[in-house]
C-alpha cells in the first residue's frame, strides 16, 4: 500500500460508500460513522441518493452514496475528495470515480462487475481488469459470492442473503481502520431486534468481510485515525432535521408548554414532520395540514391557544405562508417557522441545497413586517438553534424564522447530548396582576414584548387580529400616527432582542487585510478553509460566521471596521452580502457565490481567499 | 376532554350581556348580521360554557367583524383561513368551545379547501356561514353562491357561473352536522347553535343572511312572512316532513328522487341516518319546484378528530419508556467520550 494516499496514521480520512439504491449504503455508512464516533473521532456525513424513488436497478441514476469524513481533529465537512471508495457495482464506480483522490483506495464487489451490470453503467470493458484504474489501489472483493458462502446454511432466501453483502463491505472497511466488531454487532442486534436470523446473517457477513480483508493485501496496512479532543459527554449522531425536531421538543419541555406542529409535506423539510408525528410519547400534537396556508394559520391558532407552536416547510411553502406570517407579526404571537431551504425558484432543484431564501426571510412579506431570523450552521447545532428560535419566540411573544437547508437536513454530525442544566431557562412573559389592569398590547418596558395571555386565563378574554391596533389596548385603529408608532414599535421590539444575543466571534486576528464572512450551513467549509490557510502560515485573514441574521449581533459593525476587505461567501447570488452592504455601506465588501445546488468545497474557498490576498 | 363536558360548566349562569364587548357594532342597519350576533350571544349564555374557554374566530368580510363584538377570546384572522386557524386552536386545546364565523366568499372561495378538509376530519368546530350570496365588504362582486342571472359588479350582464350549494359541499365532504337557518328565525337560530354546541364533531350552520345593500331580499321567497310556509320546509328529526299552508304537503321518494305528496304520505326526517343520500337530496331541494329545506338536516355521531389525536397521544404515552426528552435523547445508539 506504499503508493496509496493512506498512511498508518492519519488526521482526516474521507470514505464514500456507494451502491445501488437497494444495497443498504446509507445504513452501512451510518454504522461506519457510529464506529468512528465510538473510536473518539469527530466526523460529518452526507448522504447522496437518487431523486427517483426507485430508479432502475444497476443504473447510474439509481446509485445511492454516503460520504463521511472522520478525523482526529475537529471535522466540519464531509470532505472534498475521497480517500476510500466502496463500490458495490459498476454504476457506483462510474458515478463516483470523479470524487476519488489519485492514489485513493477502491473496494469493489467484483462479483457484480458482470457484463450485464457493466452494460448498464455504459462500460464496454471491465474497469477492474482493463488497467484503467492504475492510478488507484483496487481491492477486488468477491463480496456477493463470499457472503453467499458464509450464509448458505442459514435457510435464508437468495434475496435476503444478497442484501447482507453491505455488511461484508462494512467488515472490510472496519478492518482497514482497525475497529473492533463488538459495537457494530451490538448495533446490528438493536436494528434487527426481533429477527434473530437476520442478526446472524448480518453478523456472519460482517465477519466474512473482516476476515477477507485480513487475508488479502490489506493485511498489516491498517489506518489509525487518532481520537479527536471532544468535550466529555454522551454522544450520538444526528442529522439536521431530527436535531430541529428535538430542539423544539426540548424547548417545549423546558418552557412547560405543549408542542403543536402543523405542516404540509415538502422536500427537504418533511422529516421534521415525520419525527414529531412519531413523538406522541413526548406529547407532540401534530397536524398534517391540507396545504401550506392551513399549516401556518393552524399554527397561529395553536399559538393563540398557548402552545409552543411551529410550522416547518421549505422555500415554496414559505411563499404560500407569507400572508399569514404578516398576521403573526401584527398580532404579535409566538410562532416558530422553520425553512429547510432547497435550491432555486419554483420547484427548482428540490433535493439540492442552497441559501437562497434569505431575501424571502428578510423581505418576503407585505407591509413592514420584521421577523427574527436565525440560521443553523451544522447538523448538530440545528438542535440549539431550533431551541433558541423557540426561546426567542416564547420570551418575546413574536414569530421567529429559522433557516436550515437541504445540506444540514440530511447530513449528520456527532451531537453531545445536553445535560439538563446546559439548556437556558425559558421565561414566558405573563401578566401577573389582575385582569382589569391588563391590556392586550401592554408591553414589557425593556424589551417591548407584550404579555402572553391565552384562552383558559380567566378574565383575560381579548380579541386580536390582522387589522392595525391601537397602541396598548389593541382596539382597531386607523389613526395615521398610531399606525406609524405601531410599525416602529414592532421593529424596535425585534432590534432590542440583539441585547440578549451572544456577541459575534472572530477566528484569527482582530484586524487585518481580509475578513471572511459566512452564515448558516456554510460554516464547515469556510471554517476549514480559513483554519487550513492559517495552519499553513497565513496571518492576514480572519473569519466570522453569522447565526443571528435579524437582528445582527450588536458588535457586527465593530468587527467589520477592523478589516480592509470583507469577503462574504454564500450559496446564492449574493443575498447576505447585499443585506450587509445596505446596513454597512462604508465597508469594502467582496463576494463569493456558488449557485450549483451543491455545498462549498473547502478547496474552492481556499482558492478564492488566496486569489483575493494576491490582488 | 370535549367541549360541553361538566369540567367547563360555569356558575352562576351567564347572560347575553356577558358576551357583549365594548366595541361599537358597525354593520349596516337592517343587516342580517345583527340577528346572528344576538342569537350567538343568547346561545353562549345558555351553553353555560366557561367564558375563558370560548374562542371565536373569523376570516375577512362583513361576517368576520363579529369577533370584535363577542366578549370571548377571539381571533379576526385573514381571508379564508378562519377554519384553519380554529383547527390549530382546537387541536392545541380541546377544552375550547370554538366558533367560526365566515361568509360565502370567505368559506366557499378563498377558504374552500379548509372548509372541505375540516368537514372530512370532523373536528369539533362550530362553523356559522353567513350566506348572502355576494361579496359585501368589497362592494358587490359575485361569490361562489351567487345565483345564475344575478347582476353583480363582476357580472354586469348577470352571473353565468353555477353556484355552490353549501350543504351539498359540507355533507359531500363528510360533515356530521349540517343545518340551514333563515336569519330572521331567531328561535331556530339559537336552537341550532345550541345543538351544534352539543354535537361532537364539525357543525356547519348555513345562515340565509340578507345583505340590505347588494342582495336585499335575495332570500325573501324562503324567509318572507307571506311566502315562507309555501317555500320553506322546516326539518325536525323524527318528525314528518311537512310544509305548505296548514302543513298540507309533504315529500315522498319516487324512483331516484323526491317528489311532492300529501301530508299523510310524507316521509319522516331522520337526521341521524349515516348514509348521506337522503340528506343530500334534502339540501338540494330548490325553488320553484320544491320548498327549501331548513333546520337540522344532518346530525350523525362520529369520533371527532381532536379526540382521536389526543387519545392516540395518551395511549402512546402510557406505553412509552420515555418520560422526558432526556430519556429520548439517550435512547438508541450513543457513545461516551471521557
Amino acid at each position: 500500500m506504499t503508493d496509496t494516499v493512506l498512511t498508518q496514521e492519519m488526521r482526516k480520512v474521507v470514505v464514500r460508500f456507494s451502491g445501488d439504491s437497494g444495497d443498504g449504503m446509507q445504513l452501512t455508512g451510518d454504522m461506519f460513522s457510529q464506529s468512528s464516533g465510538i473510536a473518539g473521532n469527530d466526523l460529518t456525513t452526507i448522504p447522496d441518493f437518487p431523486a427517483e424513488i426507485r430508479a432502475p436497478q444497476g443504473s447510474i441514476g439509481g446509485v445511492s452514496s454516503f460520504q463521511v469524513q472522520i478525523g482526529g481533529t475537529e471535522i466540519y465537512t464531509p470532505g472534498d475528495a475521497v480517500d476510500v471508495l466502496v463500490v458495490m457495482n459498476p454504476a457506483a464506480l462510474a458515478a463516483n470515480l470523479q470524487f476519488l483522490k489519485s492514489g485513493g483506495i477502491i473496494i469493489a464487489d467484483k462479483d457484480n462487475f458482470s457484463s450485464r451490470y457493466l452494460k448498464k453503467a455504459n462500460y464496454e470493458e471491465n474497469p477492474l481488469e482493463d488497467g484503467s484504474l492504475q492510478d488507484y489501489f483496487v481491492i477486488r472483493a468477491p463480496a456477493t459470492s463470499l457472503t453467499k458462502e458464509a450464509l448458505k446454511n442459514l435457510g435464508l432466501q437468495t434475496k435476503e442473503i444478497t442484501r447482507s453483502k453491505n455488511m461484508f463491505a462494512l467488515g472490510v472497511v472496519l478492518y482497514m481502520f482497525s475497529r473492533p466488531l463488538e459495537k457494530t454487532i451490538e448495533f446490528i442486534e438493536k436494528k434487527f431486534g426481533n429477527k434473530p436470523k437476520l442478526i446472524e446473517a448480518n453478523t456472519k457477513a460482517l465477519n466474512a468481510g473482516y476476515n477477507f480483508a485480513h487475508n488479502t493485501e490489506l493485511y498489516g496496512h491498517s489506518v489509525h485515525v487518532p481520537p479527536a479532543k471532544l468535550p466529555k459527554g454522551t454522544y450520538r449522531n444526528i442529522n439536521g432535521n431530527k436535531a430541529v425536531a428535538w430542539g423544539l421538543l426540548a424547548a417545549a419541555e423546558k418552557s412547560g408548554r405543549k408542542l403543536s406542529l402543523s405542516s404540509y409535506p415538502i422536500t427537504p423539510a418533511s422529516e421534521i414532520l415525520h419525527e414529531l408525528s412519531n413523538r406522541k410519547d413526548m406529547g407532540a400534537i401534530v397536524l398534517q395540514a391540507e396545504d401550506e396556508i392551513a399549516a401556518v394559520t393552524a399554527a397561529i391558532g395553536a399559538a393563540f391557544s398557548g402552545n409552543l407552536s411551529i410550522t416547518t416547510t421549505s422555500g415554496p411553502g414559505v411563499s404560500l405562508k407569507s400572508e399569514a406570517l404578516g398576521l403573526a407579526v401584527i398580532a404579535e404571537l409566538p410562532l416558530v417557522i422553520v425553512n429547510v431551504q432547497r435550491a432555486g425558484p419554483s420547484t427548482g432543484l428540490p433535493t439540492k441545497t442552497e441559501q437562497s431564501d434569505l431575501n424571502q426571510a428578510l423581505y418576503g412579506r407585505h407591509g413592514d413586517a420584521p421577523m427574527v431570523i436565525i440560521a443553523a450552521s451544522s447538523p448538530d447545532d440545528c438542535f440549539y438553534y431550533s431551541y433558541e428560535a423557540a426561546k426567542i419566540a416564547l420570551e418575546h411573544v413574536t414569530p421567529v424564522l429559522m433557516l436550515s437547508d437541504s445540506y444540514l437536513s440530511s447530513g449528520t454530525s456527532p451531537w453531545r447530548i445536553p445535560e439538563k442544566e446546559d439548556l437556558d431557562e425559558i421565561n414566558i412573559p405573563r401578566f401577573e396582576g389582575p385582569p382589569d389592569e391588563w391590556e392586550p398590547y401592554m408591553r414589557d418596558p425593556e424589551f417591548l414584548n407584550r404579555y402572553w395571555m391565552a384562552p383558559g386565563d380567566k378574565g383575560f378574554e381579548h380579541r386580536i387580529g390582522g387589522l392595525e391596533k391601537k397602541e396598548i389596548t389593541g382596539n382597531l385603529s386607523y389613526e395615521p400616527l398610531n399606525h406609524e408608532k405601531m410599525t416602529k414599535i414592532r421593529e424596535e421590539k425585534i432590534q432590542r432582542i440583539a441585547k440578549k444575543l451572544p456577541k459575534q466571534k472572530v477566528i484569527g486576528p482582530d484586524s487585518g487585510k481580509l475578513l471572511v464572512v459566512g452564515w448558516g450551513s456554510t460554516h464547515g467549509a469556510i471554517n476549514t478553509a480559513v483554519t487550513e490557510l492559517m495552519d499553513d502560515g497565513e496571518t492576514d485573514i480572519a473569519f466570522t460566521h453569522f447565526n443571528y441574521i435579524y437582528p445582527l449581533p450588536e458588535n457586527t459593525e465593530e468587527i467589520f471596521q477592523n478589516y480592509d476587505q470583507i469577503l462574504v461567501c454564500e450559496l446564492n447570488n449574493g443575498q447576505f452580502v447585499n443585506y450587509l452592504k445596505s446596513k454597512f455601506s462604508e465597508f469594502s465588501f467582496r463576494q463569493f457565490n456558488k449557485i450549483q445546488g451543491q455545498p462549498f468545497f473547502t478547496s474552492e474557498i481556499k482558492a478564492q481567499i488566496i486569489n483575493l490576498l494576491s490582488e | 376532554m370535549q367541549a360541553g363536558t361538566v369540567k367547563n360548566k360555569v356558575q352562576p349562569p351567564l347572560t347575553r350581556k356577558d358576551f357583549k364587548s365594548d366595541q361599537d357594532v358597525r354593520w349596516c342597519p337592517g343587516c342580517g348580521d345583527h340577528l346572528i350576533l344576538a342569537s350567538m350571544q343568547n346561545a353562549f349564555a345558555k351553553m353555560g360554557h366557561k367564558k375563558e374557554n370560548i374562542l371565536s374566530v373569523s376570516g375577512i368580510g362583513c361576517s368576520s367583524r363579529i369577533t370584535y363584538y363577542l366578549e370571548t377570546y377571539g381571533i379576526h384572522s385573514i381571508h379564508g383561513r378562519a377554519i384553519a386557524v380554529s383547527t390549530g386552536a382546537k387541536l392545541a386545546n380541546p377544552d375550547l368551545n370554538v366558533w367560526v364565523f365566515t361568509g360565502d366568499g370567505d368559506s366557499m372561495a378563498i377558504g374552500g379547501n379548509h372548509f372541505i378538509h375540516a368537514c372530512r376530519r370532523n373536528i369539533d368546530l362550530n362553523v356559522v356561514v353567513f350566506n348572502n350570496r355576494i361579496y359585501g365588504m368589497t362592494k358587490g362582486q359575485s361569490s361562489p353562491t351567487t345565483p345564475v342571472g344575478l347582476k353583480t359588479k363582476t357580472a354586469p350582464g348577470g352571473s353565468y357561473e353555477n353556484p355552490f350549494n353549501i350543504g351539498e359541499i359540507a355533507i359531500g365532504a363528510g360533515a356530521t352536522f349540517f343545518a340551514r337557518v333563515p336569519d330572521n328565525d331567531l328561535k331556530m337560530l339559537e336552537d341550532v347553535m345550541l345543538q351544534a354546541y352539543h354535537h361532537k364533531g364539525i357543525s356547519i350552520i348555513e345562515v340565509l343572511q340578507n345583505c340590505v345593500i347588494f342582495t336585499d331580499g335575495i332570500h325573501e321567497k324562503i324567509t318572507g312572512k307571506d311566502t315562507k310556509d309555501e317555500n320553506q320546509v322546516i326539518l325536525e328529526h323524527g318528525k314528518p316532513i311537512q310544509f305548505g299552508k296548514e302543513n298540507s304537503e309533504g315529500l315522498k321518494i319516487s324512483g331516484m328522487r323526491l317528489e311532492k305528496t300529501t301530508a299523510e304520505n310524507t316521509i319522516i326526517h331522520d337526521a341521524e341516518e349515516a348514509d348521506t343520500n337522503m340528506h343530500l337530496s334534502l339540501v338540494r331541494l330548490k325553488l320553484p319546484e320544491f320548498p327549501v329545506a331548513t333546520g337540522i338536516i344532518r346530525k350523525v355521531e362520529s369520533t371527532p378528530y381532536e379526540k382521536s389525536v389526543h387519545d392516540a397521544i395518551a395511549d402512546v404515552q402510557a406505553g412509552s419508556p420515555f418520560k422526558n426528552v432526556d430519556d429520548l435523547f439517550r435512547s438508541g445508539n450513543t457513545w461516551e467520550i471521557d
